[in-house]
């Protein structure tokens, strides 16, 4: 067994809203260089622990560390530095509407990591053509260009400060099938190429299956299968087979 | 079985109480990131443009009125005691020290607040808050101060401008329609004003800016509930910062009186 620190790990983590417990006693850590793939129903808390794992949210209990660093317990500036390990694409693509492409893409650089506009927007063309878009669509604005394009440029803004770990908020929603396909294409690309740790959460189980080293199911709070992304048709666990068919019998319970 | 009215009305209190602390906690952290570094004084520049800049014209057109108003009733009222002569320096005196400064707050509680609100509230909706976190940029120093600051300067500044236009507007009254004599008319106000009616009036200002741009953030920060709540958090904007506005008038005035 590897005695590697993790480099990012949940642990006896819990959060509730409302007095609904969203997470129980969360265990989960994923190895350096690795792709771990968090799949589960609507509602499970697959958005609460990616949002654990950035600091946007703060556990009620337990924590949740990034190389052995309890990430929540650190004073404002130095939990500022630690973002810098991170880059994260959201599920809207979040691009800020008042910026250009290119801007949205260099935005890190220019604001938190003090490189002047020219470098920083020749950095941002570099990181544009990674995820196969033109310097013709540096200038444009986010409501110029598709659904698809901006999951690129989010992908681009995600990659360009070369983060240790890339965090994947349902990365495929909302895109037809071969859109989402080169989508995929360009994560696994840009994840290997960067040689960083990944984490995703997705319904999409061919996006799972095609970015993920690793899955593991969320249910009712707590993980109740972990395995190899190869073993998801075999898994022998009726949570993980009821996700993985579409039924609507079985322990789970439809979110409706 | 109905509600527990003590239990209904505790329940609102401690909402109140938890909405009053919540905000009074915003507006300390949105004040120390004005002071604390890094500093986007691009964002600032483009604040005042859009927060002093393109609020002129509403501003400028309030004062007018309000001065020519101010100017019939002090005439009128005036009249009564045959003290019309005076209403030269009761427009200024008004104006300065009161209607500059709280009409110019009102127009920009309408135009900024709701304005700051439902952009902010938008890109909360949107994750584009989140997303300036993840990306290493406090969203307190890049969306939050800068906007605070742009509402201090500007609204000093825009209060100056219905301070003049404000006066202008009751000499243009006088002038053609009550017979004043324009040049006794500005010598009178002229002579009659001291320095602090104005700089009260630019104090009560810096403070109806903080008021107006905290608002419109603050509610904007905290919106939830998509575009219903970014709706709803640019009502409560406009029409907390109106209220507060009032109530540090008051304040203000009476701290001024007793000086």
């Amino acid at each position: 067994m590897s005695e590697q620190t993790p480099k990012l790990e949940w642990r006896g983590v819990a959060k509730a809203f409302e007095g609904r417990q969203v997470l129980r006693n969360l265990d989960l850590s994923v190895e350096a260089g690795k792709s771990l793939v968090i799949i589960g129903g609507s509602g499970q808390g697959k958005s609460v622990t990616i949002k654990l794992a950035i600091g946007l949210m703060q556990p009620d209990a337990g924590s949740v560390l990034v190389d052995g660093v309890d990430f929540n317990r650190l004073p404002g500036g130095k939990r500022r530095r630690l973002y810098g390990k991170f880059g994260m694409l959201f599920q809207g693509a979040a691009l800020f509407d008042s910026l250009s492409v290119w801007e949205n893409v260099a935005f890190r650089l220019i604001n938190a990591d003090g490189v002047n506009r020219k470098a920083a927007r020749e950095r941002a063309i570099e990181a544009l053509a990674r995820v196969r878009l033109g310097a013709d669509a540096a200038d444009l604005y986010p409501n110029e260009i598709s659904g698809g394009m901006q999951k690129r440029v989010g992908l681009a803004r995600a990659v360009v400060a070369h983060p240790e770990i890339i965090i994947f908020d349902e990365p495929t929603t909302g895109l037809d099938p071969i859109t989402a396909d080169a989508i995929n294409s360009l994560i696994v690309e840009q994840v290997k190429g960067l040689g960083c740790t990944a984490v995703s959460i997705t319904h999409d189980l061919a996006s799972a299956r095609r970015i993920g080293d690793e899955v593991a199911m969320l249910h009712d709070g707590v993980i109740v299968w972990r395995g190899p992304a190869a073993d998801l048709d075999r898994s022998g666990n009726a949570y993980v087979e009821q996700f993985v068919a579409g039924r609507a019998d079985g322990p789970i319970t439809a979110a409706i | 079985m109905g509600v527990n009215p003590i239990q209904a009305v505790g329940r609102a209190s401690l909402g109140a109480l938890a909405y009053i602390g919540r905000a009074a906690l915003f507006a300390l952290r949105g004040a120390a990131s004005i002071f604390a570094p890094p500093w986007f004084p691009g964002q600032t520049g483009r604040q005042l443009v859009a927060i002093g800049f393109y609020s002129l014209p509403v501003v400028g057109l309030t004062a007018v009125f309000t001065g020519a108003a101010l100017a019939l009733n002090i005439y009128t009222g005036g009249g009564r005691f045959n003290a019309e002569q005076i209403m030269p320096q009761i427009v200024a005196l008004g104006i300065t020290r009161e209607l500059g400064p709280v009409l110019a707050a009102l127009m920009l509680a309408g135009r900024v607040s709701a304005a700051i609100a439902a952009e902010i509230g938008a890109m909360r909706a949107t994750e584009q808050v989140d997303a300036m976190q993840t990306l290493s940029t406090d969203p307190f120093r890049y969306l939050i101060a800068p906007r605070l600051a742009a509402a201090v300067i500007a609204l000093p500044l825009l209060t100056v401008v219905a301070d003049t236009i404000g006066i202008a507007g009751g000499w243009l009254v006088a002038t053609q329609t009550l017979g004043f004599n324009a040049t006794t008319y500005v010598r009178s106000t002229w002579n009659f004003i001291q320095p602090w009616d104005v700089e009260s009036g630019l104090i009560k200002a810096a403070v109806f800016g903080f008021i107006v741009a905290l608002m419109g953030c603050f509610h904007g920060y905290y919106a939830s509930g998509g575009a219903r709540g970014v709706g709803r958090a640019t009502t409560h904007a406009v029409v907390s910062a109106a209220v507060l506005i009032f109530a540090a008038d008051y304040l203000l005035t009476t701290v001024f009186t007793h000086r």
